[in-house]
């Protein structure tokens, strides 16, 4: 019983974290294998969906085929994931092909031994013991895990979202800002509180927008 | 395997890819040349050193004499 409980607390307890590296990985995919150092130099998502043929996820994966070209033109590719075999993803984007009439262009990995699962924490047992969540995972060209998004089986994500962040993580790489609620790109952006006294004394008088020394908005 | 099909064959992307190592160039040079996605060049031209249908050369990478076979070139 207690080996039962501390394997599967192994299973599900490896969760990555902002800021730091991705955890490196070599899969099986519907493409060939890859290597998560295969993506360098681009950015990357890495998203898991609970299982195949089932109607959330083909309506995600006709999302994600959607936006591909969008995410493209931003230097980022797609990498799809769930515990299936490479014979039932190969099946399934077939299938969604002939039915939907959506090709689907990027790879799905088949992690059936769930080992890239364990290892970014997708699995949450309280929701299934055996599929993984609707997690999403930003990897930037670097390779350092910059934004997480986990959504529960039952709830499609929204694909106009997941661009809208990589717009906002690719504002802030470029013009060193952060991005306010709501943000899309062309509106204003936030400019960095200042980090000292007299900064914040000078940045009232620096012709920003602001509402306050530590709220300050800009257009870029 | 992406590249090599059970009877030995090469995939039509594989081939594409062998086309454009006929001389040494870098997998970002074959990813523009093929309009393949970087990755893919990368976890290809992996394949294909362990076949020996490629070799590498300082950085760059260009067909072995049984890639161009494959290839008929």
């Amino acid at each position: 019983m207690e080996e039962k409980v501390i394997t599967e607390i192994k299973e599900t307890a490896a969760m990555p974290r902002l800021g730091e590296r991705a955890p490196a990985f070599e899969a099986t995919t519907t493409q060939g294998a890859v290597r998560l150092e295969d993506f360098k130099g681009s950015w990357l998502i890495l998203f898991s969906h609970p299982a195949d043929f089932t109607p959330v996820c083909t309506t995600e994966f006709m999302g994600f085929a959607e936006i591909h070209p969008e995410l493209r033109k931003r230097g980022v590719e797609l990498l799809g994931l769930s515990v299936d075999s490479v014979s039932s993803h190969i099946a399934w984007v077939r299938n969604i092909e002939e039915k939907m009439g959506v090709k689907i262009p990027f790879p799905v990995i088949a992690d059936l031994d769930k080992k890239v699962a364990t290892l970014y924490g997708m699995i949450h047992p309280g929701e299934s013991k055996t599929e993984t969540a609707r997690c999403v995972f930003v990897i930037d060209p670097e390779g350092i895990l910059r934004a997480m998004i986990y959504y529960p089986l039952t709830t499609g994500r929204n694909m106009q979202e997941i661009l809208r962040l990589i717009d906002a993580l690719q504002t802030t790489d470029k013009h060193k800002v952060a991005t306010p609620a709501n943000w899309k790109p062309g509106e204003a952006v936030i400019v960095p509180p200042p980090k000292t006294q007299e900064m914040a004394e000078q940045r009232l008088k620096e012709g920003y927008e602001c509402k306050d020394w530590y709220f300050c908005k800009k257009k870029l | 395997m992406p590249c090599i099909n059970e009877d030995g064959t090469l995939t039509p992307s594989a081939k594409a890819m062998l086309s454009a190592l006929s001389s040494p160039i870098t997998s970002e040079e074959v990813a523009k040349s093929t309009g393949l996605p970087l990755f893919r060049i990368r976890s290809s031209i992996r394949e294909m050193l362990e076949a020996g249908l490629v070799e590498e050369k300082e950085g760059k990478y260009v067909a072995t004499k049984v890639g161009r076979a494959k290839i008929g070139g």
